[in-house]
């Protein structure tokens, strides 16, 4: 029995393998991927423009333009004369903020009234320009505190704010290790998603229903490919974290290879289900993309899962994607026990159970 | 002349039909966008409303019951009082909380002093861009609070500088508004390459391709045969979109519907004739089908600029990004969709549009007559 299907295995991987094509496709474009992506996939705001409209002379408004040009954040600083000037640097996307300062700066400053400074933000990039106003606004409250000091008086209290897991909030940490999850995903679901599809539109499938193979022995032989090209690529990029971008790995390395095996079994779950339920490679493909898609997106790569709202969140709960990356970012970065790992490998597992054995149960069905 | 049309008008006609009997091209067309529009237009938000986090006290006294209550009331947070830092600080390893606001136990006696009481806000740095946001929310709060309270004890203001803060075109801060056109960007994309690259790579799969060009038909008409009907299509679930923007998302419109048309039309060219090249060089469906995800989904996704901003990553890739059709896309529409007719972003940007849809052109019709030998 075990070399029936060792013979299918071996069988399963000449077939991805022997034509150049999807080797090249299997092989290049995640590297690629990997390299772009994991620089690209940024929330940093850097080399921001902002546009400065200074309708103040004195000294108290120089002191707080001085502050902002010594900041590395900002690009550029661009003067402005008029309102009209400030509103098409934004109409523009030339710059991405706008400050005013006021005429009555400095006067009111120095009287000890209390000023105010205007911020404008471009709302077509609400995320990134709010970004760029919280460094806007840091620097006033350190400008605050400085001002504070010089009149020799205390703040009455400070907020000092420390970062976790990430203290410099480096992108690279986030991005790198949810690469892990993400192109694996694509990977494993290309490789089973057309396996069966394609035999099936040339005929062979119905040749290996016939031979003495059990359906779920046809099921360990599909799956074997994408485990292991799955399993290849995630150590390339593990590998790749640990000696190219320097991420650090706090956690267990086994419970990362665990957790990533069971992800992958349910994805290859997934996939081998879509191939099994679609007649031709089209729909296969159209099958694969409509998983794919929205469970990327959903997952908490891009956008945080706890924006979505209560029922969608409710539903991202049968997102493998979802589940992978909170283990690969507690494995990562926090150094999640292995009792909460198991909270979010569960869920994966139920669904790699299902999907499995319900692509096995197609095998058959779909024949008749 | 009339015979060249008459060919076309043939081609179109099997076309039209190949896209009525096969459900999965009406399927790619229309129903994709629809779906996937739904599904982002609810899932995807960088806005963070709401976010739980845990509020340690270890002395409660009337003054850090004020600062709760300033923490409570703000629409930013969902706060959950707790006595001990260590429950605090497994919460935040779980994902349970995205914050922690710490208040020593001598706070109070601190600032009856006088001294400085210093407040801790921990973050979880596994989401940079929430922690970034949820550092400028405590900062807003805690500012407000301390102003409050230095008017309550009949102090002049501590804090001599304040901003006021405006967003323009996007006044309540919803990240929908700019999402939005950003995903009907991504879907167009995906619609428009997918249509072309997986329809015409099965043709060269089953050989018909060929079959084609063995007739008396010229590659252009040929080409424009095949791309004229997925426009029609592909516009059809453009204009889908946009309904569901504006109806359902409530997406401004601040711009004018010729513009946006001319704009789509544009790109929707340059992507069906990308997935006519795909099909060309791939000439199988598995293989169309990755260059597709790989060439036109994940650069759309990553390097539009519609949640990461390319200008804030490194040059070589800020450098690729500008081949990437979907970002200039992505531009116009959230500039016509939030703004108006700005001409000074929508020129430029509409021009890279028409440009790369020409060289795609010229690219693909060569590769056909490349492939024919």
């Amino acid at each position: 029995m075990w070399s029936r299907i060792w013979a299918l295995i071996v069988k399963e991987m000449l077939s991805v393998w022997r034509d150049r094509k999807s080797r090249f496709v299997l092989i290049v474009p995640p590297l690629i991927q990997l390299a772009v992506f994991s620089y690209a996939a940024t929330y940093d705001v850097t080399d921001v423009t902002v546009a400065l409209f200074n309708q103040d002379q004195g000294l108290a408004s120089r002191e707080l333009v001085a502050r902002l040009q010594g900041s590395p954040t900002f690009a550029k600083l661009q003067v402005v004369d008029s309102e009209a000037e400030m509103a098409a640097a934004i109409d523009r996307r030339d710059a991405m903020a706008a400050l005013r300062i006021p005429q009555d700066f400095s006067r009111r400053i120095e009287a000890g009234q209390g000023a105010s400074v205007q911020l404008v933000l471009d709302g077509r990039r609400s995320n990134s320009a709010q970004i760029a106003g919280g460094y806007i606004t840091g620097m006033i409250i350190d400008h605050n505190a400085q001002l504070a000091a010089k009149a020799g008086r205390s703040a009455g209290s400070t907020l000092v704010t420390r970062v976790w897991f990430n203290p410099n909030l480096e992108s690279l940490w986030v991005v790198v290790p949810g690469l892990v999850g993400v192109l694996t995903q694509v990977v494993a679901l290309v490789v089973t998603g057309l396996s069966v599809a394609r035999e099936r539109e040339l005929g062979t499938f119905e040749q290996l229903l016939v031979t003495p193979l059990r359906p779920w022995e046809i099921l360990v032989g599909k799956t074997a490919p994408g485990l292991l090209i799955g399993m290849a690529e995630g150590s390339i990029i593990v590998l790749a974290s640990q000696i190219w971008f320097k991420v650090p790995l706090t956690g267990s390395v086994l419970l990362l290879y665990a957790a990533l095996a069971v992800f992958l079994l349910c994805t290859i779950g997934v996939g081998l289900f879509i191939s099994a339920l679609s007649s031709t490679q089209q729909q296969a493909i159209m099958g694969a993309f409509f998983f794919m898609v929205p469970t990327m997106i959903l997952s908490g790569f891009a956008t945080p899962v706890q924006n979505m709202p209560d029922w969608m969140q409710t539903l991202t709960l049968v997102n493998p994607v979802r589940h992978i990356l909170v283990v690969l970012w507690g494995v990562f970065l926090k150094d999640m026990p292995a009792a909460l790992v198991w909270q979010s490998v569960w869920p994966m597992a139920v669904l790699a159970v299902v999907t499995l054995a319900g692509s096995a149960w197609l095998f058959r069905r779909r024949l008749y | 002349m009339i015979i060249i049309f008459r060919r076309l008008w043939a081609l179109m006609r099997k076309e039209v039909l190949q896209i009525v009997r096969d459900p999965s091209s009406m399927v790619i067309g229309l129903v994709l966008p629809v779906v996937l529009l739904l599904l982002f237009g609810y899932g995807v938000s960088l806005d963070a409303r709401h976010v739980t986090v845990a509020l340690v006290v270890s002395d409660p006294t009337p003054r850090t019951a004020s600062l709760v209550s300033a923490f409570s009331n703000s629409s930013y947070f969902q706060v959950e009082e707790v006595r001990d830092r260590r429950p605090a600080e497994d919460g935040l390893v779980s994902g349970r909380y995205r914050g922690v606001v710490l208040v020593a136990a001598d706070f109070d006696a601190k600032a009856a002093r006088g001294d400085e009481a210093p407040i801790q806000v921990l973050l979880d740095g596994t989401d940079a861009n929430t922690a970034r946001l949820v550092k400028g929310y405590a900062e807003g709060v805690w500012a407000k609070w301390l102003g409050h309270e230095a008017r309550d004890h009949g102090l002049s203001p501590s804090v001599p500088v304040t901003v006021e803060t405006r967003v323009w075109f996007n006044e309540a801060l919803e990240s929908r508004n700019f999402l939005v056109p950003g995903l009907i960007a991504i879907n167009m994309t995906l619609v428009g390459t997918i249509l072309t690259a997986l329809v015409v790579a099965r043709e060269w799969e089953r050989g018909t391709m060929e079959a084609m060009i063995a007739t008396p038909v010229g590659r252009l008409e040929l080409l424009a045969g095949k791309v004229i009907p997925y426009f029609v299509l592909g516009m059809g679930g453009m204009a889908l979109s946009v309904a569901i923007a504006l109806g359902l998302f409530h997406v401004p419109m601040r711009g004018s519907f010729w513009v946006l048309g001319v704009v789509s039309a544009l790109f929707l060219i340059g992507a069906l004739n990308l997935g006519l090249l795909i099909s060309t060089i791939a000439k199988n469906q598995f293989v169309a089908g990755q260059i597709a995800i790989v060439a036109a989904f994940l650069p759309a996704f990553m390097l539009s600029g519609f949640v990461f901003e390319p200008s804030s990553m490194p040059a070589w890739i800020e450098a690729l990004s500008h081949i990437v059709a979907a970002r200039y896309f992505v531009t116009c529409l959230q500039t016509i969709f939030m703004a108006g007719d700005v001409w000074s972003v929508l020129l430029p940007n509409a021009g890279a549009l028409a440009l790369i849809a020409l060289i795609l052109a010229l690219i693909t019709l060569k590769r056909t007559r490349k492939s024919l030998e």
